[in-house]
């Protein structure tokens, strides 16, 4: 995974509530047994006129202009601006995947569905928390002004305006640590392998018929 | 000792480590595994050089890509005429004989959707923590075991690990009180809460469904309620074990036998919440005010009663959900004010893992029984849960009742809930579904999805467009009246 600890980001803001994870990349492309990719299908039916395959080379298909990540002022976005709710829906984690493919580092919202959390920080990808009324603020200045970029810090959690405003974010410290360090976490998780077998000992005996491997009694 | 939730009760007994950081180790006793979630976890074990902790764990079935015609199904793998997905499905099979983890493939009879197989093999059990690479895994939570769906990076590392990295969830409980009424199930009652609450009302929360409406339901219901607590926001619904949880177990492959079983339901009996344990929200429904729900937009949050009309954006009290009504009433081709029974359907799907089960499909072929699916239906199918709810239903012939009304009888898989094989909608096709998401483009790009239960499904066949299904009749003799 790759570390994280500041961005001048450029944003790009998406302006609907309840974007759901079939919506960031839909179902045909989740056939990929691969991990990479994804970007060129990311938000595949809002970016594209058609229908799109995998496989498919996507440079011929019909781009929606209207769409905010097609606008010439957005490219290169490494900040996604979004509303509440925000990846909804299936665990997918083709998802970040896509996402993170497309260049997108950073994602503001006013909430974030559960599954989608975990799996965005597992991949290297910071989700801000922020308050409605600072992400409606924040939706009002980046559609005003063209080049709009966030300095975001995660070091010491925050979000800086160009206007030099200053907006403090959660990270709790476990995930804050894996992405500052770029750690994996199944590692951190096997130094703890003694515990994790004093545990199964105890859960055996406790509840044998929980393993299919023990005796009957 | 305080008074505890189930939730609190489970998370204990699986506790393998607190850390000061506040997340926690969390043992996993049982992972479900299929073929779109897996492949890059088993590849990442691959690169890493690690082997599963625990083979007996692991149970992996083949759902989303297979397909469910009979002829391609007899052909097994071969069958699947798309070669992504067969690829997919390939790989599964050969990642799970290469690791040595069980799995019943494309023509195995106990072959179905992940969270059909769990239950009915018994491999779900109270008490149990249960993961898939499925946000759907909330289903198995209607045995009292603390089950939620991972993303696939966690599929890795409960491969690797037999943990899971996890925080404590807050407690919700839901109360639905009283008596559903006739033609009410299991479905409405789970789409009636997640319009009460909102996609979004149960974000961070683990919902414990309670209330004697809830008791009154079979197994079968209790996993549609729980399946959908996802769509709620929640990635776990839970259910308290009582004798329904036990008689459904007793005699299932996986489930402990003869001494261990004695010991086992002492255990499970105390899978409750205790008295006067403190929930951090309660949401209470009266059973007697839910009617059969249908959903009008693109988040299952947008659902109302059959008897009820399509909003009027203009209503809206924010702007963002003025923003969201429309364009969700644009996407679905209705108009404000429409009323339900006005939408005309082109198809209908009952099947997925809300609502293939056993009794769904009973439900489905009693108000299908001596019927005709309406002229105007292009297509209108049945795609039973699991190879044993397929054959279950035949020697019942509820295959026949579906058959001779018009319906197709297919072969299980996820099918059209989520259209990752050939069964889809074209673009602006209305279909009553059984399933739990009705997103844009879920059942096929530019598809128009309406959530229902299985005798609303079944009803709307027959009709041609939606029906309250407890007036079917009134209803099928005024149209033969018009005609
Ligand atoms: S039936 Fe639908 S929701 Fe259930 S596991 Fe399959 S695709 Fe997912």
């Amino acid at each position: 995974m790759e570390k994280f600890e500041q961005i001048q980001g450029l944003v790009a803001p998406l302006d609907r509530a309840n974007v759901d994870t079939d919506l960031i990349i839909p179902k045909q492309f989740l056939k990929s047994i691969k991990r990479t990719g994804f970007g060129v299908n990311l938000f595949d039916e809002l970016r594209y006129l058609d229908e799109g395959q995998p496989g498919q080379d996507t440079s011929q298909r019909p781009l929606n202009p209207d769409f905010v990540l097609n606008q010439s002022r957005y490219q290169g976005a490494q900040v996604l601006l979004a509303r509440r709710n925000f990846g909804c829906g299936s665990s997918r984690e083709h998802a970040p995947w896509a996402l993170e493919d497309f260049g997108f580092r950073v994602v503001i919202a006013p909430s974030f569905a559960d599954i989608f959390y975990n799996n965005a920080f597992k991949n290297g990808i910071l989700l801000i928390t922020l308050a409605e009324e600072q992400v409606d603020r924040l939706f009002r200045e980046v559609e005003a002004e063209e080049g709009y970029r966030l300095d975001v810090d995660l070091v010491n959690q925050r979000v800086t305006t160009p206007g030099g405003e200053i907006l403090d974010f959660e990270v709790d410290a476990f995930r804050k640590h894996c992405l500052l360090e770029g750690l994996d976490d199944i590692g951190i998780t096997l130094k703890d392998e003694s515990a994790i077998r004093d545990f199964e000992v105890r859960h055996r005996t406790a509840r044998p018929w929980l393993f299919r491997d023990t005796p009957s009694a | 000792m305080a008074a505890r939730t189930l939730y609190d009760k489970l998370w204990q007994q699986h506790l393998v480590k607190e850390r000061d950081d506040g997340t926690a180790l969390i043992y996993i006793d049982r992972q479900l595994l299929h073929e779109v979630t897996s492949p890059q976890a088993f590849e990442g074990l691959r690169i890493a050089g690690r082997k599963p902790w625990r083979l007996d764990a692991n149970l992996a079935t083949p759902d989303h890509n297979v397909p469910t015609t009979v002829k391609e199904r007899a052909e097994g793998n071969s069958g699947i005429k798309d070669p992504v997905s067969l690829i997919q499905v390939q790989t599964l099979d050969d990642n799970c004989e290469a690791f040595g983890i069980e799995e019943f493939r494309i023509n195995d009879p106990r072959q179905g959707i992940v969270h059909v197989v769990g239950p009915e093999q018994g491999a779900t059990l109270p008490g149990m923590t249960v993961v898939c690479g499925d946000s759907h895994t909330a289903t198995h939570g209607a045995f009292a075991a603390l089950a939620h769906g991972i993303g696939t990076s966690e599929v890795e590392h409960v491969l690797a690990t037999q943990c899971l990295l996890a925080q404590k969830m807050k407690n919700m409980q839901v109360r639905v009180e009283g008596q559903l009424g006739a033609g009410v199930t299991a479905k409405d009652v789970v789409l009636a809460v997640i319009g009460r609450i909102g996609t979004a009302g149960g974000t961070g929360y683990a919902i414990e469904f309670a209330g004697s409406a809830i008791q009154s339901l079979s197994m079968e219901g209790r996993m549609t309620v729980c399946n959908m607590a996802i769509e709620a926001g929640a990635r776990v619904g839970l259910i308290a074990v009582d004798d329904t949880t036990i008689d459904y177990l007793a005699g299932r492959p996986f489930a402990p036998q003869q001494a261990d079983w004695e010991a086992a339901v002492a255990d499970w009996r105390n899978l409750v919440s205790d008295e006067g344990a403190r929930f951090d929200k309660v949401v209470t429904l009266d059973a007697a005010e839910i009617e059969p729900q249908v959903s009008w937009g693109t988040s299952p949050e947008m659902v109302t009663g059959v008897s009820g009309e399509v909003p009027d954006p203009a209503q809206a009290g924010d702007d963002t959900v003025r923003g969201s009504i429309s364009r969700a009433l644009e996407y679905m081709g209705l108009s404000p004010r429409q009323k339900i029974t006005d939408i005309r359907l082109d198809k209908v799907f009952i099947g997925s893992c809300t609502n293939s089960r056993i009794e769904d499909l009973r439900e489905a072929a009693k108000v299908a029984q001596g019927r005709k699916v309406a002229s105007s239906i292009q297509l209108a199918m049945v795609v039973p849960g699991s190879g044993l709810v397929k054959r279950q239903a035949e020697q019942e012939g509820l295959d026949r009742i579906f058959i001779d009304a018009g319906f197709e009888w297919r072969e299980p898989g996820c099918s059209m809930c989520l259209a990752m094989n050939a069964d889809k909608l074209g673009a602006g096709e209305h279909c009553a579904s059984t399933s739990n998401r009705n997103f844009e483009g879920r059942q096929g790009y530019g598809g128009r999805t309406h959530l229902v239960s299985p005798a609303m499904a079944a009803a709307a066949a027959i009709a041609g467009h939606f029906v309250d299904v407890r007036h079917l009749d009134a209803d099928a003799s005024n149209a033969r009246e018009e005609a």
